[in-house]
């Protein structure tokens, strides 16, 4: 049983803030990852985790103990880092079993508990080599070994996938999540990959500018996402944004953007005319005939610009009224350049955002 | 015929510019032979022949390796010059590449004043320091002494710098996932940083070793005994009041560029990748 809590967490780099006032509990066997673009802070709070940054203010606890001022060695946790940081000089056993020998355990516990590690990870042929005698992907599970061994009671892993190609990132993910699955030990992994973030994770903590902006299960930080940065930054592609205010008609409210083109919203109950950001995911934009909103759908015409067929899908980039957007279809339809479109987007599936706080509404 | 005319084809391909150096390579080449093919002739001439400029010995002769072998202190002076350098520069390699270490990768209120400071005594000439070593030396009792020639080289500015720009480049995540792994601060040192700093080391081992060997002033002032003569000075000490026997002199510099020889031979990889490492000229 291992819960992580960070209770008012800050960090100060001088007068820079890195962390601001971060507060999360993290249950026993979760594996909880830490998203956002660079310089957000993510990594800052895995370091000061692992004890390898301090803590400004705030208190940092593993199963109720406050670590704040434990080194990391005594912590009982383990670390993958992003450039894998594995020992030159050493050859893979040697590698795994480098904290277990500084533990002083005896020989025959090291020796079997290496080879059981290099076991769950297939690295059985390669123990006798050296890191720079390993393709990336070994590497990378190396490290995990090095992890898995001293059997910790958390996991941190810092980007530990970003310097693999886009195929073996898929690979290992799907091995990671198995690894997770088969040791239940509680993880915190740090990733900018959203994908990486939405497959792997129990719960994501979408992070910007030091703060968290939201965090819940892939499922809700998708369907529901608190702001308008987190609307942004988790799907691919992104959201789509028009800009405007609300007004009232006959008809219902409408979206009046910037540059005077009437987006008709059906089912929209925002009653005072303010600014919003209206979001809709690209895979929600369905094509249509209809060129205007009707009871459950709202409708966005566009002129298409870019289309990119990837075989199983067609991602079409468009010049709408309000700005450019971007749809996905099916990949079977054939699209031409400057071709006029119009998509039908379900009321449910549209999202909103104040224009001054970027909080959803 | 045909190699000739190949060979001048070469050589009007050639770019002047690679001439130019391959000559001046040549000069300096033959520049530094010289004196060494000298001192290797000269000491297998007998005295008569010192003064003549031939390279071959007319009667070529090993009197003076036998004199020096069985007549002189030379072998106990080399075994004093052996170990002061030995433990001189098993000294530098410890202290300089810890400081170095701690200057790299600690980050801790005046690092930097420390470091200036160690850099700073870089520019103060040997030959000023001479008299409050003598003074210091005299009041601790150390003339005369193996470590009384030592204590002056038993941690350098050149080598606490030359480890802390190699520690700087070791990835800080090797020591921190050392660090997590619960190793202690002088073992993840010994055990990670040390072993990945070898050619430093042993640019760093090489360059103490020899400057210590051909040391020559401090050792001549600390040293009275003759038991405890280190190489160069006891080189010096076959200087005659009035005569100089030259060809004994030149044998025991034979001799003595033996063991320098070795330690090049050896490590000979790490001499060339280390002076290329430190930017610096052997």
């Amino acid at each position: 049983m291992t819960e992580v809590t960070l209770d008012g967490v800050n960090k100060l780099f001088g007068s820079v803030t890195a962390v601001k006032d971060f507060n999360l509990s993290i249950d026993d066997s979760e594996f909880v990852v830490f998203v956002g673009p660079s310089g957000c802070g993510k990594s800052t709070t895995l370091r000061m985790l692992a004890g390898l940054e301090d803590v400004s203010s705030g208190s940092i606890l593993i199963d109720g103990q406050i670590v704040n001022n434990v080194h990391p060695k005594d912590r009982d946790i383990a670390m993958v880092f992003q450039n894998y940081a594995l020992y030159p000089h050493m050859n893979v056993f040697d590698n795994i079993s480098f904290g277990l020998r500084a533990k002083k355990l005896p020989r025959n516990e090291i020796e079997t508990r290496t080879y059981e590690a290099a076991e769950i990870l297939g690295l059985n042929e390669l123990l006798k080599r050296r890191p720079g005698e390993l393709s990336g992907g070994q590497k990378q599970r190396v490290a995990m070994g090095r992890a898995i061994v001293r059997k910790p009671k958390v996991f941190l892993f810092d980007e530990p996938l970003s310097n693999l190609d886009a195929k073996l990132r898929h690979k290992m993910r799907a091995e990671m999540k198995l690894l997770h699955q088969r040791v239940q030990t509680t993880t915190v992994y740090v990733t900018h990959d959203q994908v990486e973030a939405m497959t792997l994770a129990d719960r994501i903590v979408i992070m910007n500018e030091g703060q968290i902006e939201q965090v819940g299960s892939p499922a809700e930080v998708y369907k529901k996402p608190s702001s308008q940065f987190v609307a942004s930054f988790i799907g691919s592609p992104a959201m789509n944004f028009a800009t405007g205010v609300i007004s009232q008609t006959n008809q219902g409210n409408s979206l009046v953007t910037e540059n005077g083109e009437d987006i008709t919203l059906v089912d929209c109950d925002i009653t005072d005319a303010r600014k919003i950001q209206l979001g809709f995911r690209p895979e929600h934009m369905l094509l249509s005939e209809k060129t205007k909103s009707s009871k459950g759908h709202v409708c966005v015409n566009a002129r298409i610009k870019v289309v990119e067929p990837m075989g199983h899908e067609t991602v079409l980039t468009c010049n709408a009224a309000f700005g450019e957007i971007v749809g996905k279809c099916e990949g079977d339809k054939q699209f031409q350049v400057g071709e006029d479109i119009h998509f039908q987007i379900r009321s449910d599936h549209l999202h909103y955002f104040d224009f001054t706080t970027g909080l959803r509404i | 015929m045909n190699d000739f005319n190949a060979t001048m084809a070469r050589l009007e391909r050639a770019q002047p510019g690679k001439v130019i150096l391959w000559t001046l390579l040549f000069i300096g080449g033959v520049i530094m032979i010289t004196p060494i093919i000298f001192m290797v002739s000269t000491s297998f001439k007998t005295g008569q022949e010192v003064y003549e400029l031939s390279i071959i010995p007319q009667k070529p002769t090993l009197e003076n390796y036998i004199f020096i072998l069985q007549e002189s202190k030379f072998m106990r002076w080399m075994l004093n010059s052996l170990w002061v350098a030995t433990f001189s520069t098993a000294s530098v390699l410890f202290f300089d590449s810890l400081v170095g270490y701690t200057l790299a990768k600690f980050d801790f209120r005046g690092r930097q004043i420390v470091f200036v400071a160690i850099l700073s005594t870089l520019m103060i000439p040997t030959e000023m320091l001479i008299i409050p070593w003598y003074m210091m030396s005299r009041s601790f009792g150390w003339i005369d002494t193996y470590w009384g020639i030592a204590f002056p080289g038993l941690m350098t500015g050149f080598g606490t710098f030359l480890m802390r720009q190699f520690f700087m480049n070791l990835p800080d995540e090797l020591i921190e996932a050392a660090r997590i792994d619960g190793w202690s601060e002088f073992a993840i040192w010994s055990r990670i940083a040390m072993p990945l700093v070898i050619p430093a080391l042993s640019a760093l081992a090489i360059f103490h070793f020899l400057g210590n060997w051909t040391a020559f002033l401090w050792p001549l002032i600390v040293i009275n005994d003759l038991d405890l003569y280190t190489i160069p000075v006891g080189i010096a000490s076959f200087n005659g009041e009035f005569q100089m026997d030259w060809e004994v002199v030149m044998t025991a510099s034979c001799l003595a560029t033996l063991p320098t020889l070795l330690v090049f031979l050896v490590l000979q990889k790490f001499i060339i990748r280390g002076i290329m490492l430190a930017g610096l000229k052997g």
